[in-house]
């Protein structure tokens, strides 16, 4: 086998770190920050003043601990915190408080990928690049804003078991799904609360040993993590097609070239000199403490899909989204409760007809009360009214609130009556004598004029399979 | 044995700037330290979990409840340069 047409696989392994929701930072009681001007909500300790001493925030280790039992992670009997010594700005006390070789979560797993650990340490304060003031003196210095300093923050590390770009893209929306129904982080992409790091590396299929990786920082979708996935391994794949070979470095995905540059090079950039934080003691998590963050787990998204699949027998697709979405999902297992006729119908209208009219947005802050909604479709069920009708009312419902019933009877978008139809299909054959010819000559696809005629006629209020059965009948078809 | 490049290594990662006299005595006086802590490998620890900390204590924990952070004028008071509200420093890309 030539070199050239050797098959590689990707092996890709993920890094996340998420902002934890708690209401101070990890170490001090200084508020967490949310667009406050720079260096208003900082501290001593924050600020790494001589003499201060760091004390952990309770919230922050019972969000983690819900992160490691949803997880199905080990938990640690005993934990602790180590420095990791790095020089740089963003860090006032040129190291930063974090989790090394007794993390507070090993082992676990969501989905198919196995979880390497969990555990807890503290964010980087926000370098500004003075460019983007537009001082003179730009390209020299930075400003520094500590209001993100000390941020809790959970990291995530997966073992390397995903194969595709596309792979670790969903396990990553699945993780941010989970994360966001358990409510332990905001995992906004955009806003930084949620943060991907990709470990990539290929190896000739077959092979069992992992080839060298490289690390993809920093990617604000899971779009682009995608992308730069995918462009990472083809860049490894030409790389050793030539001849060359793959240098252990940090890489920039930039998704608007489509390239990735190199961030730095590993020769001293990786010598954190770990030692345990003498300021801090260990954390060992009472029965207590994993009571309460087991009782605080709610049904994660994971589980609603395949509860939602086995029980109302819905498609996996649907049941996904339902599940991922958790505000869709609660928002139709509201309306369900209400009315549980028609459980694959109403989730149709939710995923399609819902979310076309809210978009990325919660149904639940509109107008449409859950019951509502199933009332609505129940009437489609029942034939009370036609589909497309039911799209007009449900958009006067989504805006304004109200009944169907009398949204339907105030917009007369009723169903057209048997009589009513009946006449109106009448005059259709009566205008058309062309294609009523058509249709008697054999071409059947000529009723669609006269089908389209009476829809006009009755503004969707009708049904088109029943119109073209009534056409039919009345040609005597 | 610490040798020269690793004192060197070492002050770099911790942005010492050492003299000419004192790079030549670091090797010497680290390499002392570290043979006095390497004694403990005469004792028998086996079974005996590493000690990170002498006081026996675990989960000193604090409730999630805000405390006021400083005036942005006392938290910049100590900054030898200020800019923007924040603290200015040397471009770190160019290091």
């Amino acid at each position: 086998m030539t070199e050239a047409v050797r098959q590689y696989e990707p092996v890709i392994g993920i890094e996340i770190h998420v902002q934890l929701a708690t209401r101070t930072k990890m170490f001090c009681g200084c508020e967490l920050s949310f667009g406050e001007e720079p260096n208003t909500r900082t501290c001593p300790v924050c600020l790494a003043h001589p003499g201060v001493l760091p004390v952990t925030n309770a919230e922050a280790v019972h969000f983690g601990l819900m992160i490691g039992l949803a997880l199905g992670c080990e938990i640690a009997p005993s934990s602790i915190f180590h420095r990791k010594n790095y020089f740089y700005p963003d860090s006032p006390k040129a190291y930063q408080i974090s989790q090394y070789d007794i993390p507070l979560c090993t082992g676990g797993r969501l989905g198919d990928v196995r979880i390497h650990r969990v555990h807890l340490e503290e964010d980087a304060a926000k370098l500004v690049h003075a460019g983007s003031s537009g001082r003179i003196h730009g390209a020299e210095s930075s400003v520094v804003d500590f209001n993100r300093c000390g941020t809790p923050l959970v990291e995530i590390v997966t073992e390397p078991d995903l194969r595709s770009a596309a792979e670790a893209a969903e396990f990553g929306r699945l993780l941010q799904a989970t994360l966001r129904r358990m409510g332990v982080s905001d995992v906004n992409m955009e806003e930084g609360s949620l943060r991907v790091d990709a470990n990539v590396s290929i190896r000739p299929a077959g092979q069992a040993s992992f080839g060298t990786k490289t690390e993809l920082k920093n990617m604000n979708s899971f779009r682009f993590l995608e992308r730069g996935i995918e462009a990472e391994v083809a860049r490894q794949e030409q790389l050793l097609a030539e001849g060359g070979t793959i240098q252990q470095e940090t890489l920039h995905f930039d998704p608007e070239a489509g390239s990735l540059t190199s961030l730095r090079s590993k020769e001293e950039a990786h010598d954190y000199r770990y030692f345990p934080e003498p300021d801090l003691v260990p954390m060992a998590p009472t029965e207590e403490m994993l009571v309460r963050a087991r009782a605080a787990l709610p049904e994660l998204p994971a589980a609603r899909a395949e509860r939602l699949e086995r029980e109302l027998e819905l498609p996996a697709d649907t049941a996904k989204l339902l599940s991922f979405r958790s505000e869709l999902g609660d928002f139709y297992e509201t309306a369900l409760a209400a009315d549980s006729d028609h459980p694959r119908r109403l989730a149709n209208w939710t995923i399609n007809e819902l979310t076309a009219a809210v978009g990325d947005g919660d149904p639940a802050d509109t107008k449409l009360e859950p019951p509502v909604l199933a009332r609505l479709v129940a009437m489609v069920a029942d034939k009370q009214v036609s589909a497309s009708a039911a799209r007009e009312v449900l958009a006067v419902l989504i805006a304004k609130g109200g009944d169907p019933a009398q949204v339907i009877e105030a917009q007369g978008l009723g169903r057209a009556g048997e009589e009513e139809l009946g006449d109106i299909v009448d005059r259709a054959i009566a205008d058309n004598p062309d294609a009523v010819e058509k249709i008697r000559a054999g071409k059947q696809q000529a009723i669609g004029a006269l089908v389209g005629a009476v829809m006009r006629e009755t503004k969707g209020r009708a049904d088109g399979g029943e119109v073209q059965q009534m056409i039919r009948a009345k040609l005597g078809e | 044995m610490i040798d020269r490049d690793q004192v060197l290594h070492v002050a770099r990662l911790s942005r010492l700037r050492l003299t000419d006299e004192e790079l030549e005595r670091m090797p010497g006086e680290l390499s002392k330290i570290l043979d006095h802590v390497e004694k403990m490998d005469e004792l028998d620890l086996e079974g005996i979990e590493p000690t990170t900390h002498v006081v026996e204590l675990q989960n000193v924990l604090r409730e999630d409840v805000p405390r006021p952070s400083l005036p942005r004028e006392r938290a910049l008071a100590g900054a030898p340069d200020v800019a923007d509200g924040g603290f200015r420093v040397p471009s770190p890309g160019g290091s």
